[in-house]
């Protein structure tokens, strides 16, 4: 079928930007200029290619936070109250909103970056999303679109706690073990999906969808089981993980942290030094060049969703092993979902999705002091992620709204079929 | 070795090698296997039934009109051994028909088995406290079923029309916001509206919100060009955080202003409903339901007999014929995406004003993404995707039912209808052809 | 219906595609655009056709100025199109496709019925057969093409432009097509004919205008020599044949025995067959599109497993092997669409040049790629492969078609190989490129490696074959020596068996 473009985003990234039609339909276009005096200029147009994607996705972060604004000040009562005396005393009205949207924001600021404990809590929030955004952008590039990083990281975080809390094991061990069963079971939850895609061709989306909710109800059948009950609570709650599998902290910050940014190293190398990686990015750019170039597509869509999975079940355990939380069927909160939408405002490269996680980890711990300082609702973060997103994804809309010059680079074409 | 088989390529016979389709052939494995299967489960539960007796009901509650009766479970048990042992003879020899008689031996064959199973999970029960009887499946299979299917006909037009519609989800959760939200200012403010019609206020609330949804997804796919697969979910993404916003956004005590709606009435058909089995559970139902019935009707003839459905079919498989005989695509796919917000936003309706009420945090609680399913699984076909609806609101039904009942785990039944979406679309459906140039935005030249 | 192009330019960035293009068509003519690939004739055409607004110019139509912004526009002002690659909706039936965009309804309902009839009114008059009820994808190609002209005629064009219609026909329907051609000149319609063939435009053009990258070059008479059109189109004098020896004929390498295929959809389309190559000689494999070449082809190399039959190279059996056993065993690709299974178009020419070599130990230890290995092969192959490129870091997809098979065959050509299968070597590839591939292929051939080339072009078949086996319906009808006359062969691409097919088959 169609290319999946490793960018899902569109323009930007190096070597994504060429189209089909304009240029190479019409033939013989750049021939004859092959002067050794240009080698440098592969490296110009990088540069020059991914300068705008950062104006871009600025732009689009201020956009959001535009809207978000607005949305601010219909939910402040005062601001709407002084809306219907409008014509008489104006004044009232840009007074109330403009406070309510600067409190709103400056608690956003301060509950993330402010102080030592708004930052650890902005890295704690992040690493999950880092990793579980990893193994979306993994899959992506491997051609996948993997929704299911929300039963991955149920399944991870299911033995990693059973691990945790249920065997008695030295401190170092303990934790490995723990590590290592979330790692496997992610990587398993994942894997099915992959073997469903190459055996019988049933579509990721789906599958990984449906995968979700079988992992939630995994999660509810296990809590139920006498072995994972906590003794001291009437709901399905498990008990917390013996200290001996907890991560240990380092100024304040617990070790997992450290373990999401070797993550992103491990899928820096792995998409561009390693031979799995090269094949994992042919399939996903065309998998049936891959296939005529002798690759297995089967075994590389097994590998990139067991992968996927393992970085999920890596995710897991930043809240299990990492925050020791209970295990109950909102273990993940929405990590698994959000993770998407980091791996895409990261355009599925490994730095970006880092980036992008940092960002929605400080929007998930500053939007919680939103809500205490400036009674401003939670889901207002979900939305502005969201619209960060829908944001990026169009840069034209963006660069329309505030007059960027466009660099030339068109909405280019993105064709992903099913 | 087989240079010593070479011969003059002309003097080897070349008449019609009698070569079997190797797809042919898996077709049969798995036809056996299934079928295996099914009589190796139906015949444990015969087996294991002890007291044959079990109760069953005609209606779906029991009333003055439809009350439990007893009956004997041993035949019916057997007969579906039966009827799976037939299925899989025929199976093993090859001799399985094909097209549409062989879909309904399919489909009796997974009557048969469902028949077995309740068989064997209703005897037994022990005697004395409560007595679960087996009541009519229909009439719930058709609520449930009413907005998936609803979804699955905005994800045939959406996609018939070359564009993926991942977002049927947010256009269940805002029409279901909107539908409560119109129908509870209809009842408390606007007086001028006849309480009877605040529901249906309500539904015109939910089309609005579907439509503005699909605009959302029209104006980003087809004006911008993002990636539509990216692009749905990050709507549905967006949906469930504004109405989980909005939601948290109406005051207590204005809730009964805002979201507290009128609920559509069930309105008997006369003579149709008094059908026996069927007829009360097809026939004595809400407005929203017989809309259902009417939409699908209407989508298939607006796609297969009408100029604009030729014209949304070309455009989904080939734009650029259609382009180069002067049809104008993005405004035919236009037309499209926003008609199937009509439907989407008449599914999501269901979840409020079409059945409980009130809105809650994700009310629809990921049924947009079974309606896309169903999509896929009805191939792309308004009739197809119905059946595939259907099928899963029986699923569903059958889980609310069973949760009575003890021999199975609870979770296994919530898991039931997604492991059987993922046994469908990975088993019997695997490589569907979707239509060819779906997902892929159009740019001239 | 006198059409006239002014001054008509056509840019893309900094490209230009059609510059200052000035061209008259006198009602009742055939006028033939001659040019090689990527010189812009199909920009121009569709700037006539509304699919593209020109940069700067003007078309007028019986002395009126007229502007296409949509096909629909100049559907309305009389000219029809046929398209290079079909602009037919390969699910809908035959009427379908022929009323889709003027569909009669009646009460709202879709006349179905009276689409046949117009379907079959034209058909009659202009004698081109076709069922209208059939689905266009079960028709052949040919048949197709039938339909593109029938949709045009169904709109009532005065001008009909046909790109490239020939690729896809056997010689006698190129014949068919040109007896039709004549028939609607005679019925007043002008024509537009493109193509890069010679041999058509003598035959059949009353005028020929010959166009160099955008440019019109000259304009000439059916009656000029081939060499004199040639030289104008490419800009220098061609070299219309291949140098070289005769082959040396060695042992058979690759045999395949009663090979079938049977596609998705169920249809046998590989029937029977059965042939060797031999080291040190080329076979042609001859045919029109969609004969059962293409799964034929997979079917060696174990992208597509045959359903019966079986393959062997050097006597070992490799018709279970996947394609990486196959490559292994040195078998070479070159596949008939280098953009859908040839190259990676984002990846750069340097990863496409190790596409499926970068498992040997050359390029890689274990998980690891050598990168600096990878980076010497590229200097290397695109110094040998003349690959006009900017740097080897561009994504492949940027280059020209020319260049862009150039990547493929370096590819193909940097390890030792025992069979090398090439299909279309050159479609869509300028003149320059097509001797140089040509030429590494005889090269290659003369390092005792069994060549196998599919190709539907005969001129390409003629150029390198020491064989030549022709298919048609899944079958190869005969096999035969280059030596034979064309017409014969055009025969046989219809499905015929010469007496020749007999006595030439012989192992």
């Amino acid at each position: 079928m169609s290319e999946t473009p490793k960018d899902p985003l569109g323009p930007g990234a190096p070597d994504s930007g060429v189209q089909g039609q304009g240029t190479t339909t019409q033939g013989a276009v750049p021939a004859g200029k092959k002067d050794a005096g240009r080698n440098g200029a592969g490296r110009d147009r990088d540069l020059t290619s991914w300068l705008p994607t950062v104006v871009d996705s600025i732009a689009a972060v201020v956009l959001a936070l535009l809207v978000g604004a607005l949305l601010i000040m219909f939910s402040t009562p005062r601001v709407v109250e002084s809306l219907s005396y409008f014509f008489s005393y104006p004044w009232d009205f840009f007074k109330f909103s403009g406070e309510a949207v600067w409190d709103g924001y400056r608690a956003l600021i301060s509950g993330s970056v402010g102080s030592g404990t708004a930052w650890t809590r902005t890295l704690e929030r992040a690493a999950p999303l880092i990793c579980a955004g990893l193994g979306v952008s993994l899959a992506f590039r491997a051609g996948m679109f993997n929704i299911g990083a929300q039963g991955q990281i149920l399944l991870g975080a299911l033995v990693g706690g059973f691990i945790g809390f249920h065997y008695d094991l030295p401190p170092g061990i303990h934790l490995l073990a723990a590590l290592l069963g979330a790692l496997v079971a992610g990587a398993a939850w994942g894997a099915i999906a992959g073997i469903l895609k190459a055996r019988t061709g049933a579509h990721e989306v789906i599958t990984t969808i449906m995968l979700n909710y079988v992992g939630r109800f995994t999660m509810l059948y296990f809590l139920g089981k006498e072995a994972l009950q906590r003794p001291d609570s009437d709901n399905l709650l498990s008990p917390p993980v013996d200290d001996s599998a907890a991560f240990p902290t380092i100024a304040g910050v617990h070790v997992g942290v450290l373990l999401a940014v070797v993550a992103a190293l491990f899928v820096w190398w792995l998409l561009e030094r390693s031979t799995l990686g090269f094949e994992m990015r042919a399939v996903g750019a065309n998998p049936d060049a891959a296939r005529t170039a002798g690759m297995s597509v089967a075994r590389v869509y097994v590998s990139a969703m067991a992968l996927a999975g393992m970085l999920a079940g890596l995710a897991a355990t930043m809240t299990v092993l990492g925050r020791q939380d209970s295990l109950t069927d909102q273990v993940a909160g929405t990590v698994g979902f959000d993770a998407i939408t980091v791996a895409l405002l990261g355009r599925t490269t490994p730095l970006g999705t880092v980036l992008a996680g940092l960002l929605f980890g400080a929007l998930s711990a500053g939007g919680l002091s939103m809500q205490g300082a400036a009674g401003v609702p939670p889901e207002l973060t979900q939305v502005l992620q969201a619209l960060i997103v829908l944001f990026v994804a169009a840069p034209a809309l963006v660069r329309g709204i505030f007059r960027l010059r466009g660099q030339g680079r068109k909405a280019d074409v993105m064709a992903t079929g099913w | 070795m087989t240079t010593t088989t070479t011969g003059p390529a002309a003097a080897s016979p070349s008449p019609e090698a009698p070569v079997r389709d190797r797809a042919d052939v898996r077709r049969q494995v798995r036809l056996v296997i299934t079928f295996g299967l099914v009589l190796a489960a139906l015949v444990v539960f015969a087996l294991l039934i002890e007291d044959p007796k079990f109760t069953y009901l005609l209606g779906e509650k029991r009333t003055a009109e439809f009350t439990p009766k007893d009956a004997n479970a041993t035949v019916i048990s057997w007969g579906a051994v039966v009827v799976a042992a037939i299925a899989l003879v025929l199976a093993v020899l090859d001799r399985f028909p094909r097209g549409w008689k062989g879909a309904l031996l399919g489909i009796l064959v997974g009557l048969a088995f469902y028949a077995g199973f309740l068989m064997w999970a209703y005897t037994d029960q022990g005697e004395g406290g409560f007595q679960a009887f087996i009541a009519n499946p229909i009439p719930g299979t058709i609520r449930i079923a009413t907005p998936l299917v609803l979804g699955a006909l905005a994800g045939c037009l959406c996609e018939r029309a070359g564009v993926i519609n991942i977002a049927i989800e947010a256009q269940f959760l805002s029409g279901a916001f909107f539908a409560s939200v119109f129908s509870s200012i209809a009842y408390s403010s606007l007086v001028f509206i006849p309480v009877a019609l605040c529901a249906v206020f309500g539904l015109l609330g939910g089309v609005l919100a579907g439509v503005l949804i699909a605009a959302m997804l029209g104006w980003f796919a087809l004006r911008y060009r993002v990636n539509q697969v990216v692009l749905g979910v990050v709507l549905v993404a967006f949906a469930t955080g504004l109405t989980s916003f909005l939601l948290g956004q109406i005051p207590s005590d204005h809730k009964e202003t805002l979201n507290d709606p009128q609920v559509l009435e069930k309105i008997e058909i006369p003579v149709l409903a008094d059908i026996p089995v069927v007829g009360d559970a097809l026939f004595n139902q809400t407005l929203l339901v017989y809309l259902m019935y009417a939409s699908v009707a209407l989508v298939t003839f607006l796609l297969f007999q009408t100029r604009w459905g030729l014209r949304v079919r070309a455009v989904g498989e080939h734009p650029k014929a259609a382009d180069t005989v002067g049809i104008q695509v993005n405004r035919v796919r236009w037309q499209a995406v926003l008609l199937g917000g009509v439907f989407a936003g008449l599914g999501g309706a269901y979840y409020t004003v079409g059945s409980t009420g009130a809105f809650d945090r994700e009310v629809s609680a990921g049924t947009g993404f079974i309606a896309l399913a169903a999509v896929i699984m009805g191939r792309w076909h308004p009739v197809g995707a119905t059946f595939a609806a259907v099928f899963f609101g029986f699923m569903w039904n059958l889980q609310n039912q069973l949760s009575f009942v003890q021999p199975v785990p609870g979770e296994l039944l919530g898991a039931a209808p997604y492991l059987a979406t993922i046994i469908a679309v990975a088993g019997f459906v695997g490589r569907v052809r979707p239509p060819a140039a779906d997902g892929e935005p159009y740019v001239k030249g | 219906m006198k059409l006239e192009i002014k001054g008509l330019t056509k840019r893309f960035g900094s490209f230009t595609a059609n510059d200052h293009i000035d061209l008259t068509v006198e009602p009742g003519e055939i006028h033939c655009l001659l040019g090689e690939n990527g010189a812009g004739k199909s920009t121009l055409m569709n700037m006539l056709y509304g699919l593209l607004e020109p940069t700067e110019g003007e078309i007028v139509v019986d002395g009126e100025p007229v502007t296409f912004t949509t096909p629909g526009e100049a559907i309305e002002a009389g000219i029809g199109m046929v398209h290079q690659h079909f602009m037919l909706v390969p699910v809908f039936t035959v009427a379908e496709n022929v009323m889709l965009g003027r569909e009669q309804t009646r009460r709202g309902v879709l006349d179905r019925k009276a689409a046949s009839r117009l379907v079959r009114d034209l058909s009659d008059r202009y004698g081109l057969k076709v069922d209208p009820d059939a689905l266009v994808e079960d028709l052949p190609v040919g048949v197709q093409q039938r339909v593109e002209i029938l949709k045009a005629l169904a709109n009532d064009a005065k001008v009909l432009i046909l790109d490239e219609p020939t690729a896809v026909l056997t010689p006698q329907e190129i014949d068919e097509l040109m007896a039709i051609m004549r028939g609607l000149k005679e019925q007043g319609t002008s024509i537009i004919f493109i193509t890069h063939k010679l041999r058509e435009v003598k035959a059949i053009g009353d005028r020929i205008s010959v166009i160099r990258r955008g440019k019109v070059v000259g304009t000439a008479q059916p009656s000029a020599s081939e060499a004199e059109l040639a030289e104008l189109m490419v800009g220098r004098s061609v070299q219309l044949t291949v140098d070289k020896a005769p082959a040396t004929g060695g042992a058979a390498v690759l045999e395949a025995r009663g090979i079938s295929v049977v596609d998705p959809r169920g249809h046998l389309v590989v029937k029977d067959v059965s042939f060797e190559a031999r080291a040190g000689e080329v076979l042609g494999i001859a045919g029109v599109q969609g004969n059962g070449q293409t799964e034929l082809i997979k079917s060696l190399l174990g992208l597509v497993r045959p359903d019966a039959g079986q393959v062997w190279i050097e006597g070992r059996d490799i018709s279970r092997h996947g394609p990486r056993e196959s490559l292994e065993e040195g078998i070479g690709y070159v596949p008939e669409d280098r953009s859908h299974d040839g190259f990676v178009g984002s990846f750069s020419v340097r990863e496409n040049l190790v596409l499926d070599l970068f498992r040997n130990e050359e390029f890689s230890r274990g998980p690891v790629l050598k990168r600096d290995a990878i980076e010497a092969n590229a200097r290397h192959r695109i110094e040998e492969f003349d690959i006009r490129t900017e740097t080897m870091e561009t994504p492949v997809a940027s280059l020209s078609g020319g260049n862009q098979q150039k990547v493929v065959v370096a590819r193909e050509f940097s390890r030792p190989l025992k069979v090398l299968i090439a299909s279309q070597p050159t479609r869509g590839v300028d003149v320059g490129s097509i001797e140089f591939i040509h030429k590494r292929i005889i090269a290659e051939r003369d390092r005792g490696t069994a060549v196998i080339i599919v190709s539907t072009e005969l001129d390409e078949i003629y150029a390198l074959s020491d064989r030549i086996a022709v298919m048609y319906d899944g079958r190869i009808v005969g096999t035969v020596d280059p030596s034979i006359p064309r017409e014969e062969i055009g025969l046989m691409m219809a499905g015929a068996t010469t007496p020749a097919a007999a006595n030439g088959g012989a192992a």
